[in-house]
This record gives structure tokens, sequence and C-alpha cells, in this order.
């Protein structure tokens, strides 16, 4: 990863992951398939691990799925991401494929506070972070961001990240 | 199919430095010598234990994100004529990599002494994204220099744009699928790093020794990445370890009792991702379910015949992991397996003795090894009676490996 002024990470592109960034930049979901056997693939490889076909295609997606895990990221974080903690992060499983699972943020969308971070006051020793709402954290309604969960319906969502030569980030907003 | 290998090789000597950490809210205790000084005086330390004089070594072993290299320290050392040497990959998924190559290469007779071992020296790079190539400079490029040579993983780009940056955020997105999945919980964790802490306080040598945990300081801790805690992770640690594996012949005469080295194993499961393994097709079945398969086909024993186990925990779910993996409890199991002291001395199964890397100190899972080595001689700080099995595990999460070592006979003290 590369590092800008503002100290977000922006995507090191490899050969096989340029396509997928490629269509992200026109706003489209669009994940390799091999072009002999069919199946979707995820991370991009030359390969078919199924057919060891070299024949790949990119094919679009609903952009649709569902929450498969997710965390909440806490400090110590580089000075970027320690502004907006605590910050979740999501684990989708598409609807096309839930084999296929992309990591992704929140989209802006779902953020209705100012920011998905909730202050302070977590850990606390309430309920185990078993997959609820937020893993323990304490409520504050007045701003209350909306909270992941596991099995959440999402789509996707394309935003441009307020960093130069970044393409459009694949970001999720709860449905 | 291994059983040309099967206790064919014996570790015969262990060694290792300080161990260097700060304790939460602490400064260093003392100066830390330069990573290749620590080395120098694991490995130094080891071949004394072993009554093997240096000039004898011919073979070497380490991780591929060791900063001392091979020739650096053959030089210093004066070591001998270096017919074998390799590195293993992976980070903590390399520890038992390293004896089991050299056993593998003393069996087959390409090398007749072997030194494994693992320096750790803690830069400014303390961070993962401040390692060079990760964050602080801009790199064109897929796959960039990490600390020692280790290359940023290509899956990098479907990850670190989103904020997942750290090791305990790519665990804890297992964690919470896993508590989701089978109804443990935070409980459960607090059982792993509480036996290890136990062990740690028993053992002068550890980071946390005398620094005792409770349940109330796991609850109310600092979160790193919902669902892990502080008290989850394991501890930034500088120091060296190193271990000396000869025949087992040789080994008799070795003045140490010997701990034959029986099965062993490395681990790199269809599909598997590393830190990341999220797009396999079931990330839950974590690598060590492969090395547990091979390593119980070669092996004379079965997991109710062990003794103890030093099991990877650079965080604490990796003990579930491991748990189920090697077949001491059922899938989905591993949390309830830690009730009522289980992991403790005394318990059904001890675990990580020494305190582990939560709270021995964390230097890539070599201290396991050394632990178990202990343990089999009968003279660890939290032996376990009449110890003459162990399991060792490396790192989850990534390509591991995995060691059953036993209690041999001979040496002369
Ligand atoms: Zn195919």
């Amino acid at each position: 990863m590369t590092s800008t002024a503002p100290g977000l990470l922006v995507p090191a592109v490899d050969e096989d992951g340029a396509p997928f960034w490629d269509y992200a930049a026109r706003g489209e979901l669009r994940i390799q398939a091999c072009a002999d056997c069919g199946r979707l693939r995820f991370p991009p490889r030359p390969c078919c691990p199924y057919c060891r076909s070299f024949a790949s295609e990119w094919r679009p997606v609903s952009g649709r799925g569902r929450i498969w895990s997710f965390v909440i990221a806490h400090p110590p974080l580089p000075p970027a991401y320690q502004e907006r903690a605590p910050y979740p992060v999501l684990l989708v499983e598409l609807a096309e494929d839930p084999g296929i699972r992309l990591v992704g943020d929140l989209a802006a969308e779902s953020q209705q506070g100012p920011g998905h971070g909730q202050g302070q006051g977590h850990g606390q020793g309430g309920a185990p972070a078993s997959g609820g709402p937020g893993g323990g954290r304490r409520r504050r309604p007045a701003q209350r961001a909306p909270e992941p969960r596991i099995g959440a319906p999402v789509r996707v969502v394309f935003e441009q990240p307020p960093v130069p030569d970044c393409p459009p980030l694949p970001r999720w907003a709860l449905i | 199919m291994l059983d040309g290998f099967k206790d064919r090789t014996a570790i015969v000597g262990i060694g290792q430095t300080r161990f260097g950490g700060h304790p939460p809210g602490r400064p260093p205790e003392h100066p830390v010598e330069s990573g290749k000084e620590l080395a120098c005086r694991a490995v130094l330390a080891a071949l004394e234990d072993a009554g093997i004089d240096p000039g004898e070594v011919d073979a070497l072993a380490s991780y591929t994100l060791e900063e001392t290299d091979e020739v650096e320290l053959a030089a210093a050392l004066g070591l001998g004529d270096l017919t074998w040497f390799s590195r293993t990959g992976y980070g903590g998924g390399g520890s038992c990599a390293t004896v089991a190559q050299l056993a593998a290469a003393i069996a087959a007779g390409q090398a007749t002494v072997g030194v494994a071992w693992r320096s750790r020296r803690r830069g400014p790079r303390g961070r993962p994204w401040q390692a060079p190539g990760a964050a602080a400079e801009p790199r064109p490029g897929p796959a960039q220099p990490r600390q020692g040579g280790e290359r940023q993983p290509v899956a990098a780009q479907w990850t670190r744009p989103f904020g997942l940056l750290r090791p305990a955020d790519e665990v804890a997105m297992l964690t919470r699928r896993y508590l989701h999945e089978y109804g443990a919980t935070r409980d459960h964790l607090f059982n792993v790093a509480l036996a290890c802490r136990n062990r740690a306080n028993q053992n002068p040598a550890a980071i946390m020794y005398e620094r005792p945990l409770t349940r109330e300081m796991y609850m109310d801790a600092r979160w790193i990445s919902e669902p892990l805690c502080l008290y989850d992770n394991c501890l930034d640690t500088d120091g060296a370890l190193a271990c000396v594996v000869v025949g087992a012949e040789r080994a008799r005469d070795c003045p140490r009792r010997p701990v034959l080295v029986h099965a062993a194993t490395q681990s790199l499961p269809p599909l598997h991702h590393g830190m990341v393994d999220y797009w396999c097709e079931d990330p839950l079945a974590s690598p060590g379910w492969t090395a547990a398969h091979t390593l119980w086909k070669n092996a004379d024993l079965t997991p109710e015949e062990i003794d103890c186990a030093q099991m990877a925990d650079a965080f604490t779910p990796q003990v579930l992991f491991t748990l189920e993996a090697y077949g001491f409890c059922g899938r989905g199991e591993g949390g309830a397996f830690t009730e009522g002291g289980a992991l403790e001395l005394g318990g059904r199964l001890p675990v990580n003795t020494g305190g582990g890397g939560l709270s021995e100190g964390y230097l890539h899972g070599f201290n396991h090894i050394t632990e178990a080595v202990r343990q089999l001689r009968g003279d660890s700080t939290a032996q376990v009676p009449g110890a003459s099995s162990a399991l060792v595990t490396a790192g989850e999460c990534v390509p591991t490996s995995a060691l059953i070592l036993r209690a041999g006979e001979g040496g002369r003290r």
C-alpha cells in the first residue's frame, strides 16, 4: 500500500487485480470468473484453481450481499485511521456466490452521525461480542451510527476517498 | 509415510537471551542489544547446553523474517562448513518448520549438527504499517519489501484501504464469526489468556512474571479490534532463542536428556491466504487442521496421549482454533474445552507452560519449542509431572507447522 498526505492507504494494484479497480473506477463491481468452468474466484489470479484454465472474464455482479463478519478497530492505529476510530470493517459475502467475500468499510450514507465512531465508553465488560451490535460498546442514542451485525443485508456503493490517485472504493451500505 | 524420520533426530540444546519488553505503562527495564548480538548469544548458549563446539555446526534454519542472516551468524560465531541452510516463511507459522527442516536434513544425511534460531529486536518500525513499504514511503508495484525482506501480501489491496490494517484486525474478523457460529464467549478467550498468564507468573524469565491477570482486568481492558481486547494480543518482545538438532545416536552422548523429534509437518491448505484467510471454502478451518492430519498420521501417539501442549498464541482465539484442529475436542468445542481450568497446570491439557506468546514473550513462537524441551527434560518452571510427550504448534491463520516431541533416553544429566 502506498500512503498519501492524509495517511489513508490506497490499493497497491497488481496485474491480476487491475481489472477490478478499472471497473471500480466506472462504478461497477465485477468479479473474475473462469471462462471455461464458469466459477467465480477471488482474489483474482491468473489460473482457475478448479479447472486450471487460464481463460477468464470479469462478470458483473449485483453488488448485494450479507455481512459474514466484522470488526471494530480501535487505536493504536495510523493517524488517519486513529482520527475516525473506533470504526467498523466488514467482510461481505456476495449474493451470487457466498464463497466470494469482500472486505469493505461502511459507506458514508450508512453513517448518519458525525463519523461512524461512538466515542469513548466501550469495553466495560458488557455482553460478549458474539456478533451482537457493536460488540458490547455502550450506546449513545443521540448520534447513533448504524451498527453492523452478522447476516445483515448490504449493497455496494462506490465512493471516492479524499486521496489523489485513488480509485473509487467499493464500500457497503446497510439496507 | 515418514517412518524414516520418526525419532531419528533430537533437540539436545536450547538457549535464550533475556526477554525485553514494555509491560503497558512501563519503560524498558534495560538497554537491549542489537538483533545480531542477541542471535549470537542465544545460539552460543544453545550450543553450550548441547556440549557441541560451534565449529561442528553444519546446518542452519531460521525464519524468512529473521534479520540476522546465515552469513553473518556463521562468520560471527566461527561456525563450521555449512552444508545446509533454509528459511521458513509466514511469520510465526515458521517456528516449528525450522526444527522440522533441520530434522529432515539430518535424517536424510545432508547435515549432522543443525541450529535453529529466532532473534528479534524491535526497531522504530514497531507497527505493521510502519514497515518499509507498508505505508511510510510511497512505492508503486504489487509486492513491497517488508521487515526482514518479507513482502507485503498481494491481498493487502483488498483489505488495507478499508482500514483492516493489523494482524489483530485480521484475526478479529475470523474470531467474531467463530464466536457467532459456535456460541463461544469472551470468557473462553479469557481462559486462554489466564492460563498463559498464570504460567508466566511462575516463570522468572517471562515478561509477565509476577504480574497476575484477573477476569476484571480482562473484561475492563481497552479494545484493540473488537472482539479482541488488549489481553487477547501477544507481547511485543526483544530477545533471541535457539535450539540444536542432531541425529538420535549422537544425542545419547550429549550432556542433556535428548528430546526426540517424533513427528513434524508444515501445512498450506488449498486456497489458503495467510492472515486474511477469507476466501477459501471454510475460513474457520485453520491451517492447523491440515497440519494435524499429517502429524497424527505419522505419530505413534494420539491427542489423548499428549502430556502438554505449547500452542500458537499470537492471539487468544488461535488456541481455540488449535484445540479443535489437533483433535483435543470437536469442531466448535474449543471454547467449552477451556472451561474448568482445562488449560491450567493439573488440567486436562496444560498449555503454554512457560507463559506463551501472550505472557512469556512473543518471538514468533520459538519459545514454545524451548518450553516443550524443558518439559520433556523435567525442568520447566511449571513442570507437568512425568511429561513424556509434547505438541508444539506454530502460528495459526497462516501457513503453519507443528512438532510432536518426546522425551528420549541418554544424556549425562
Ligand atoms: Zn475453471
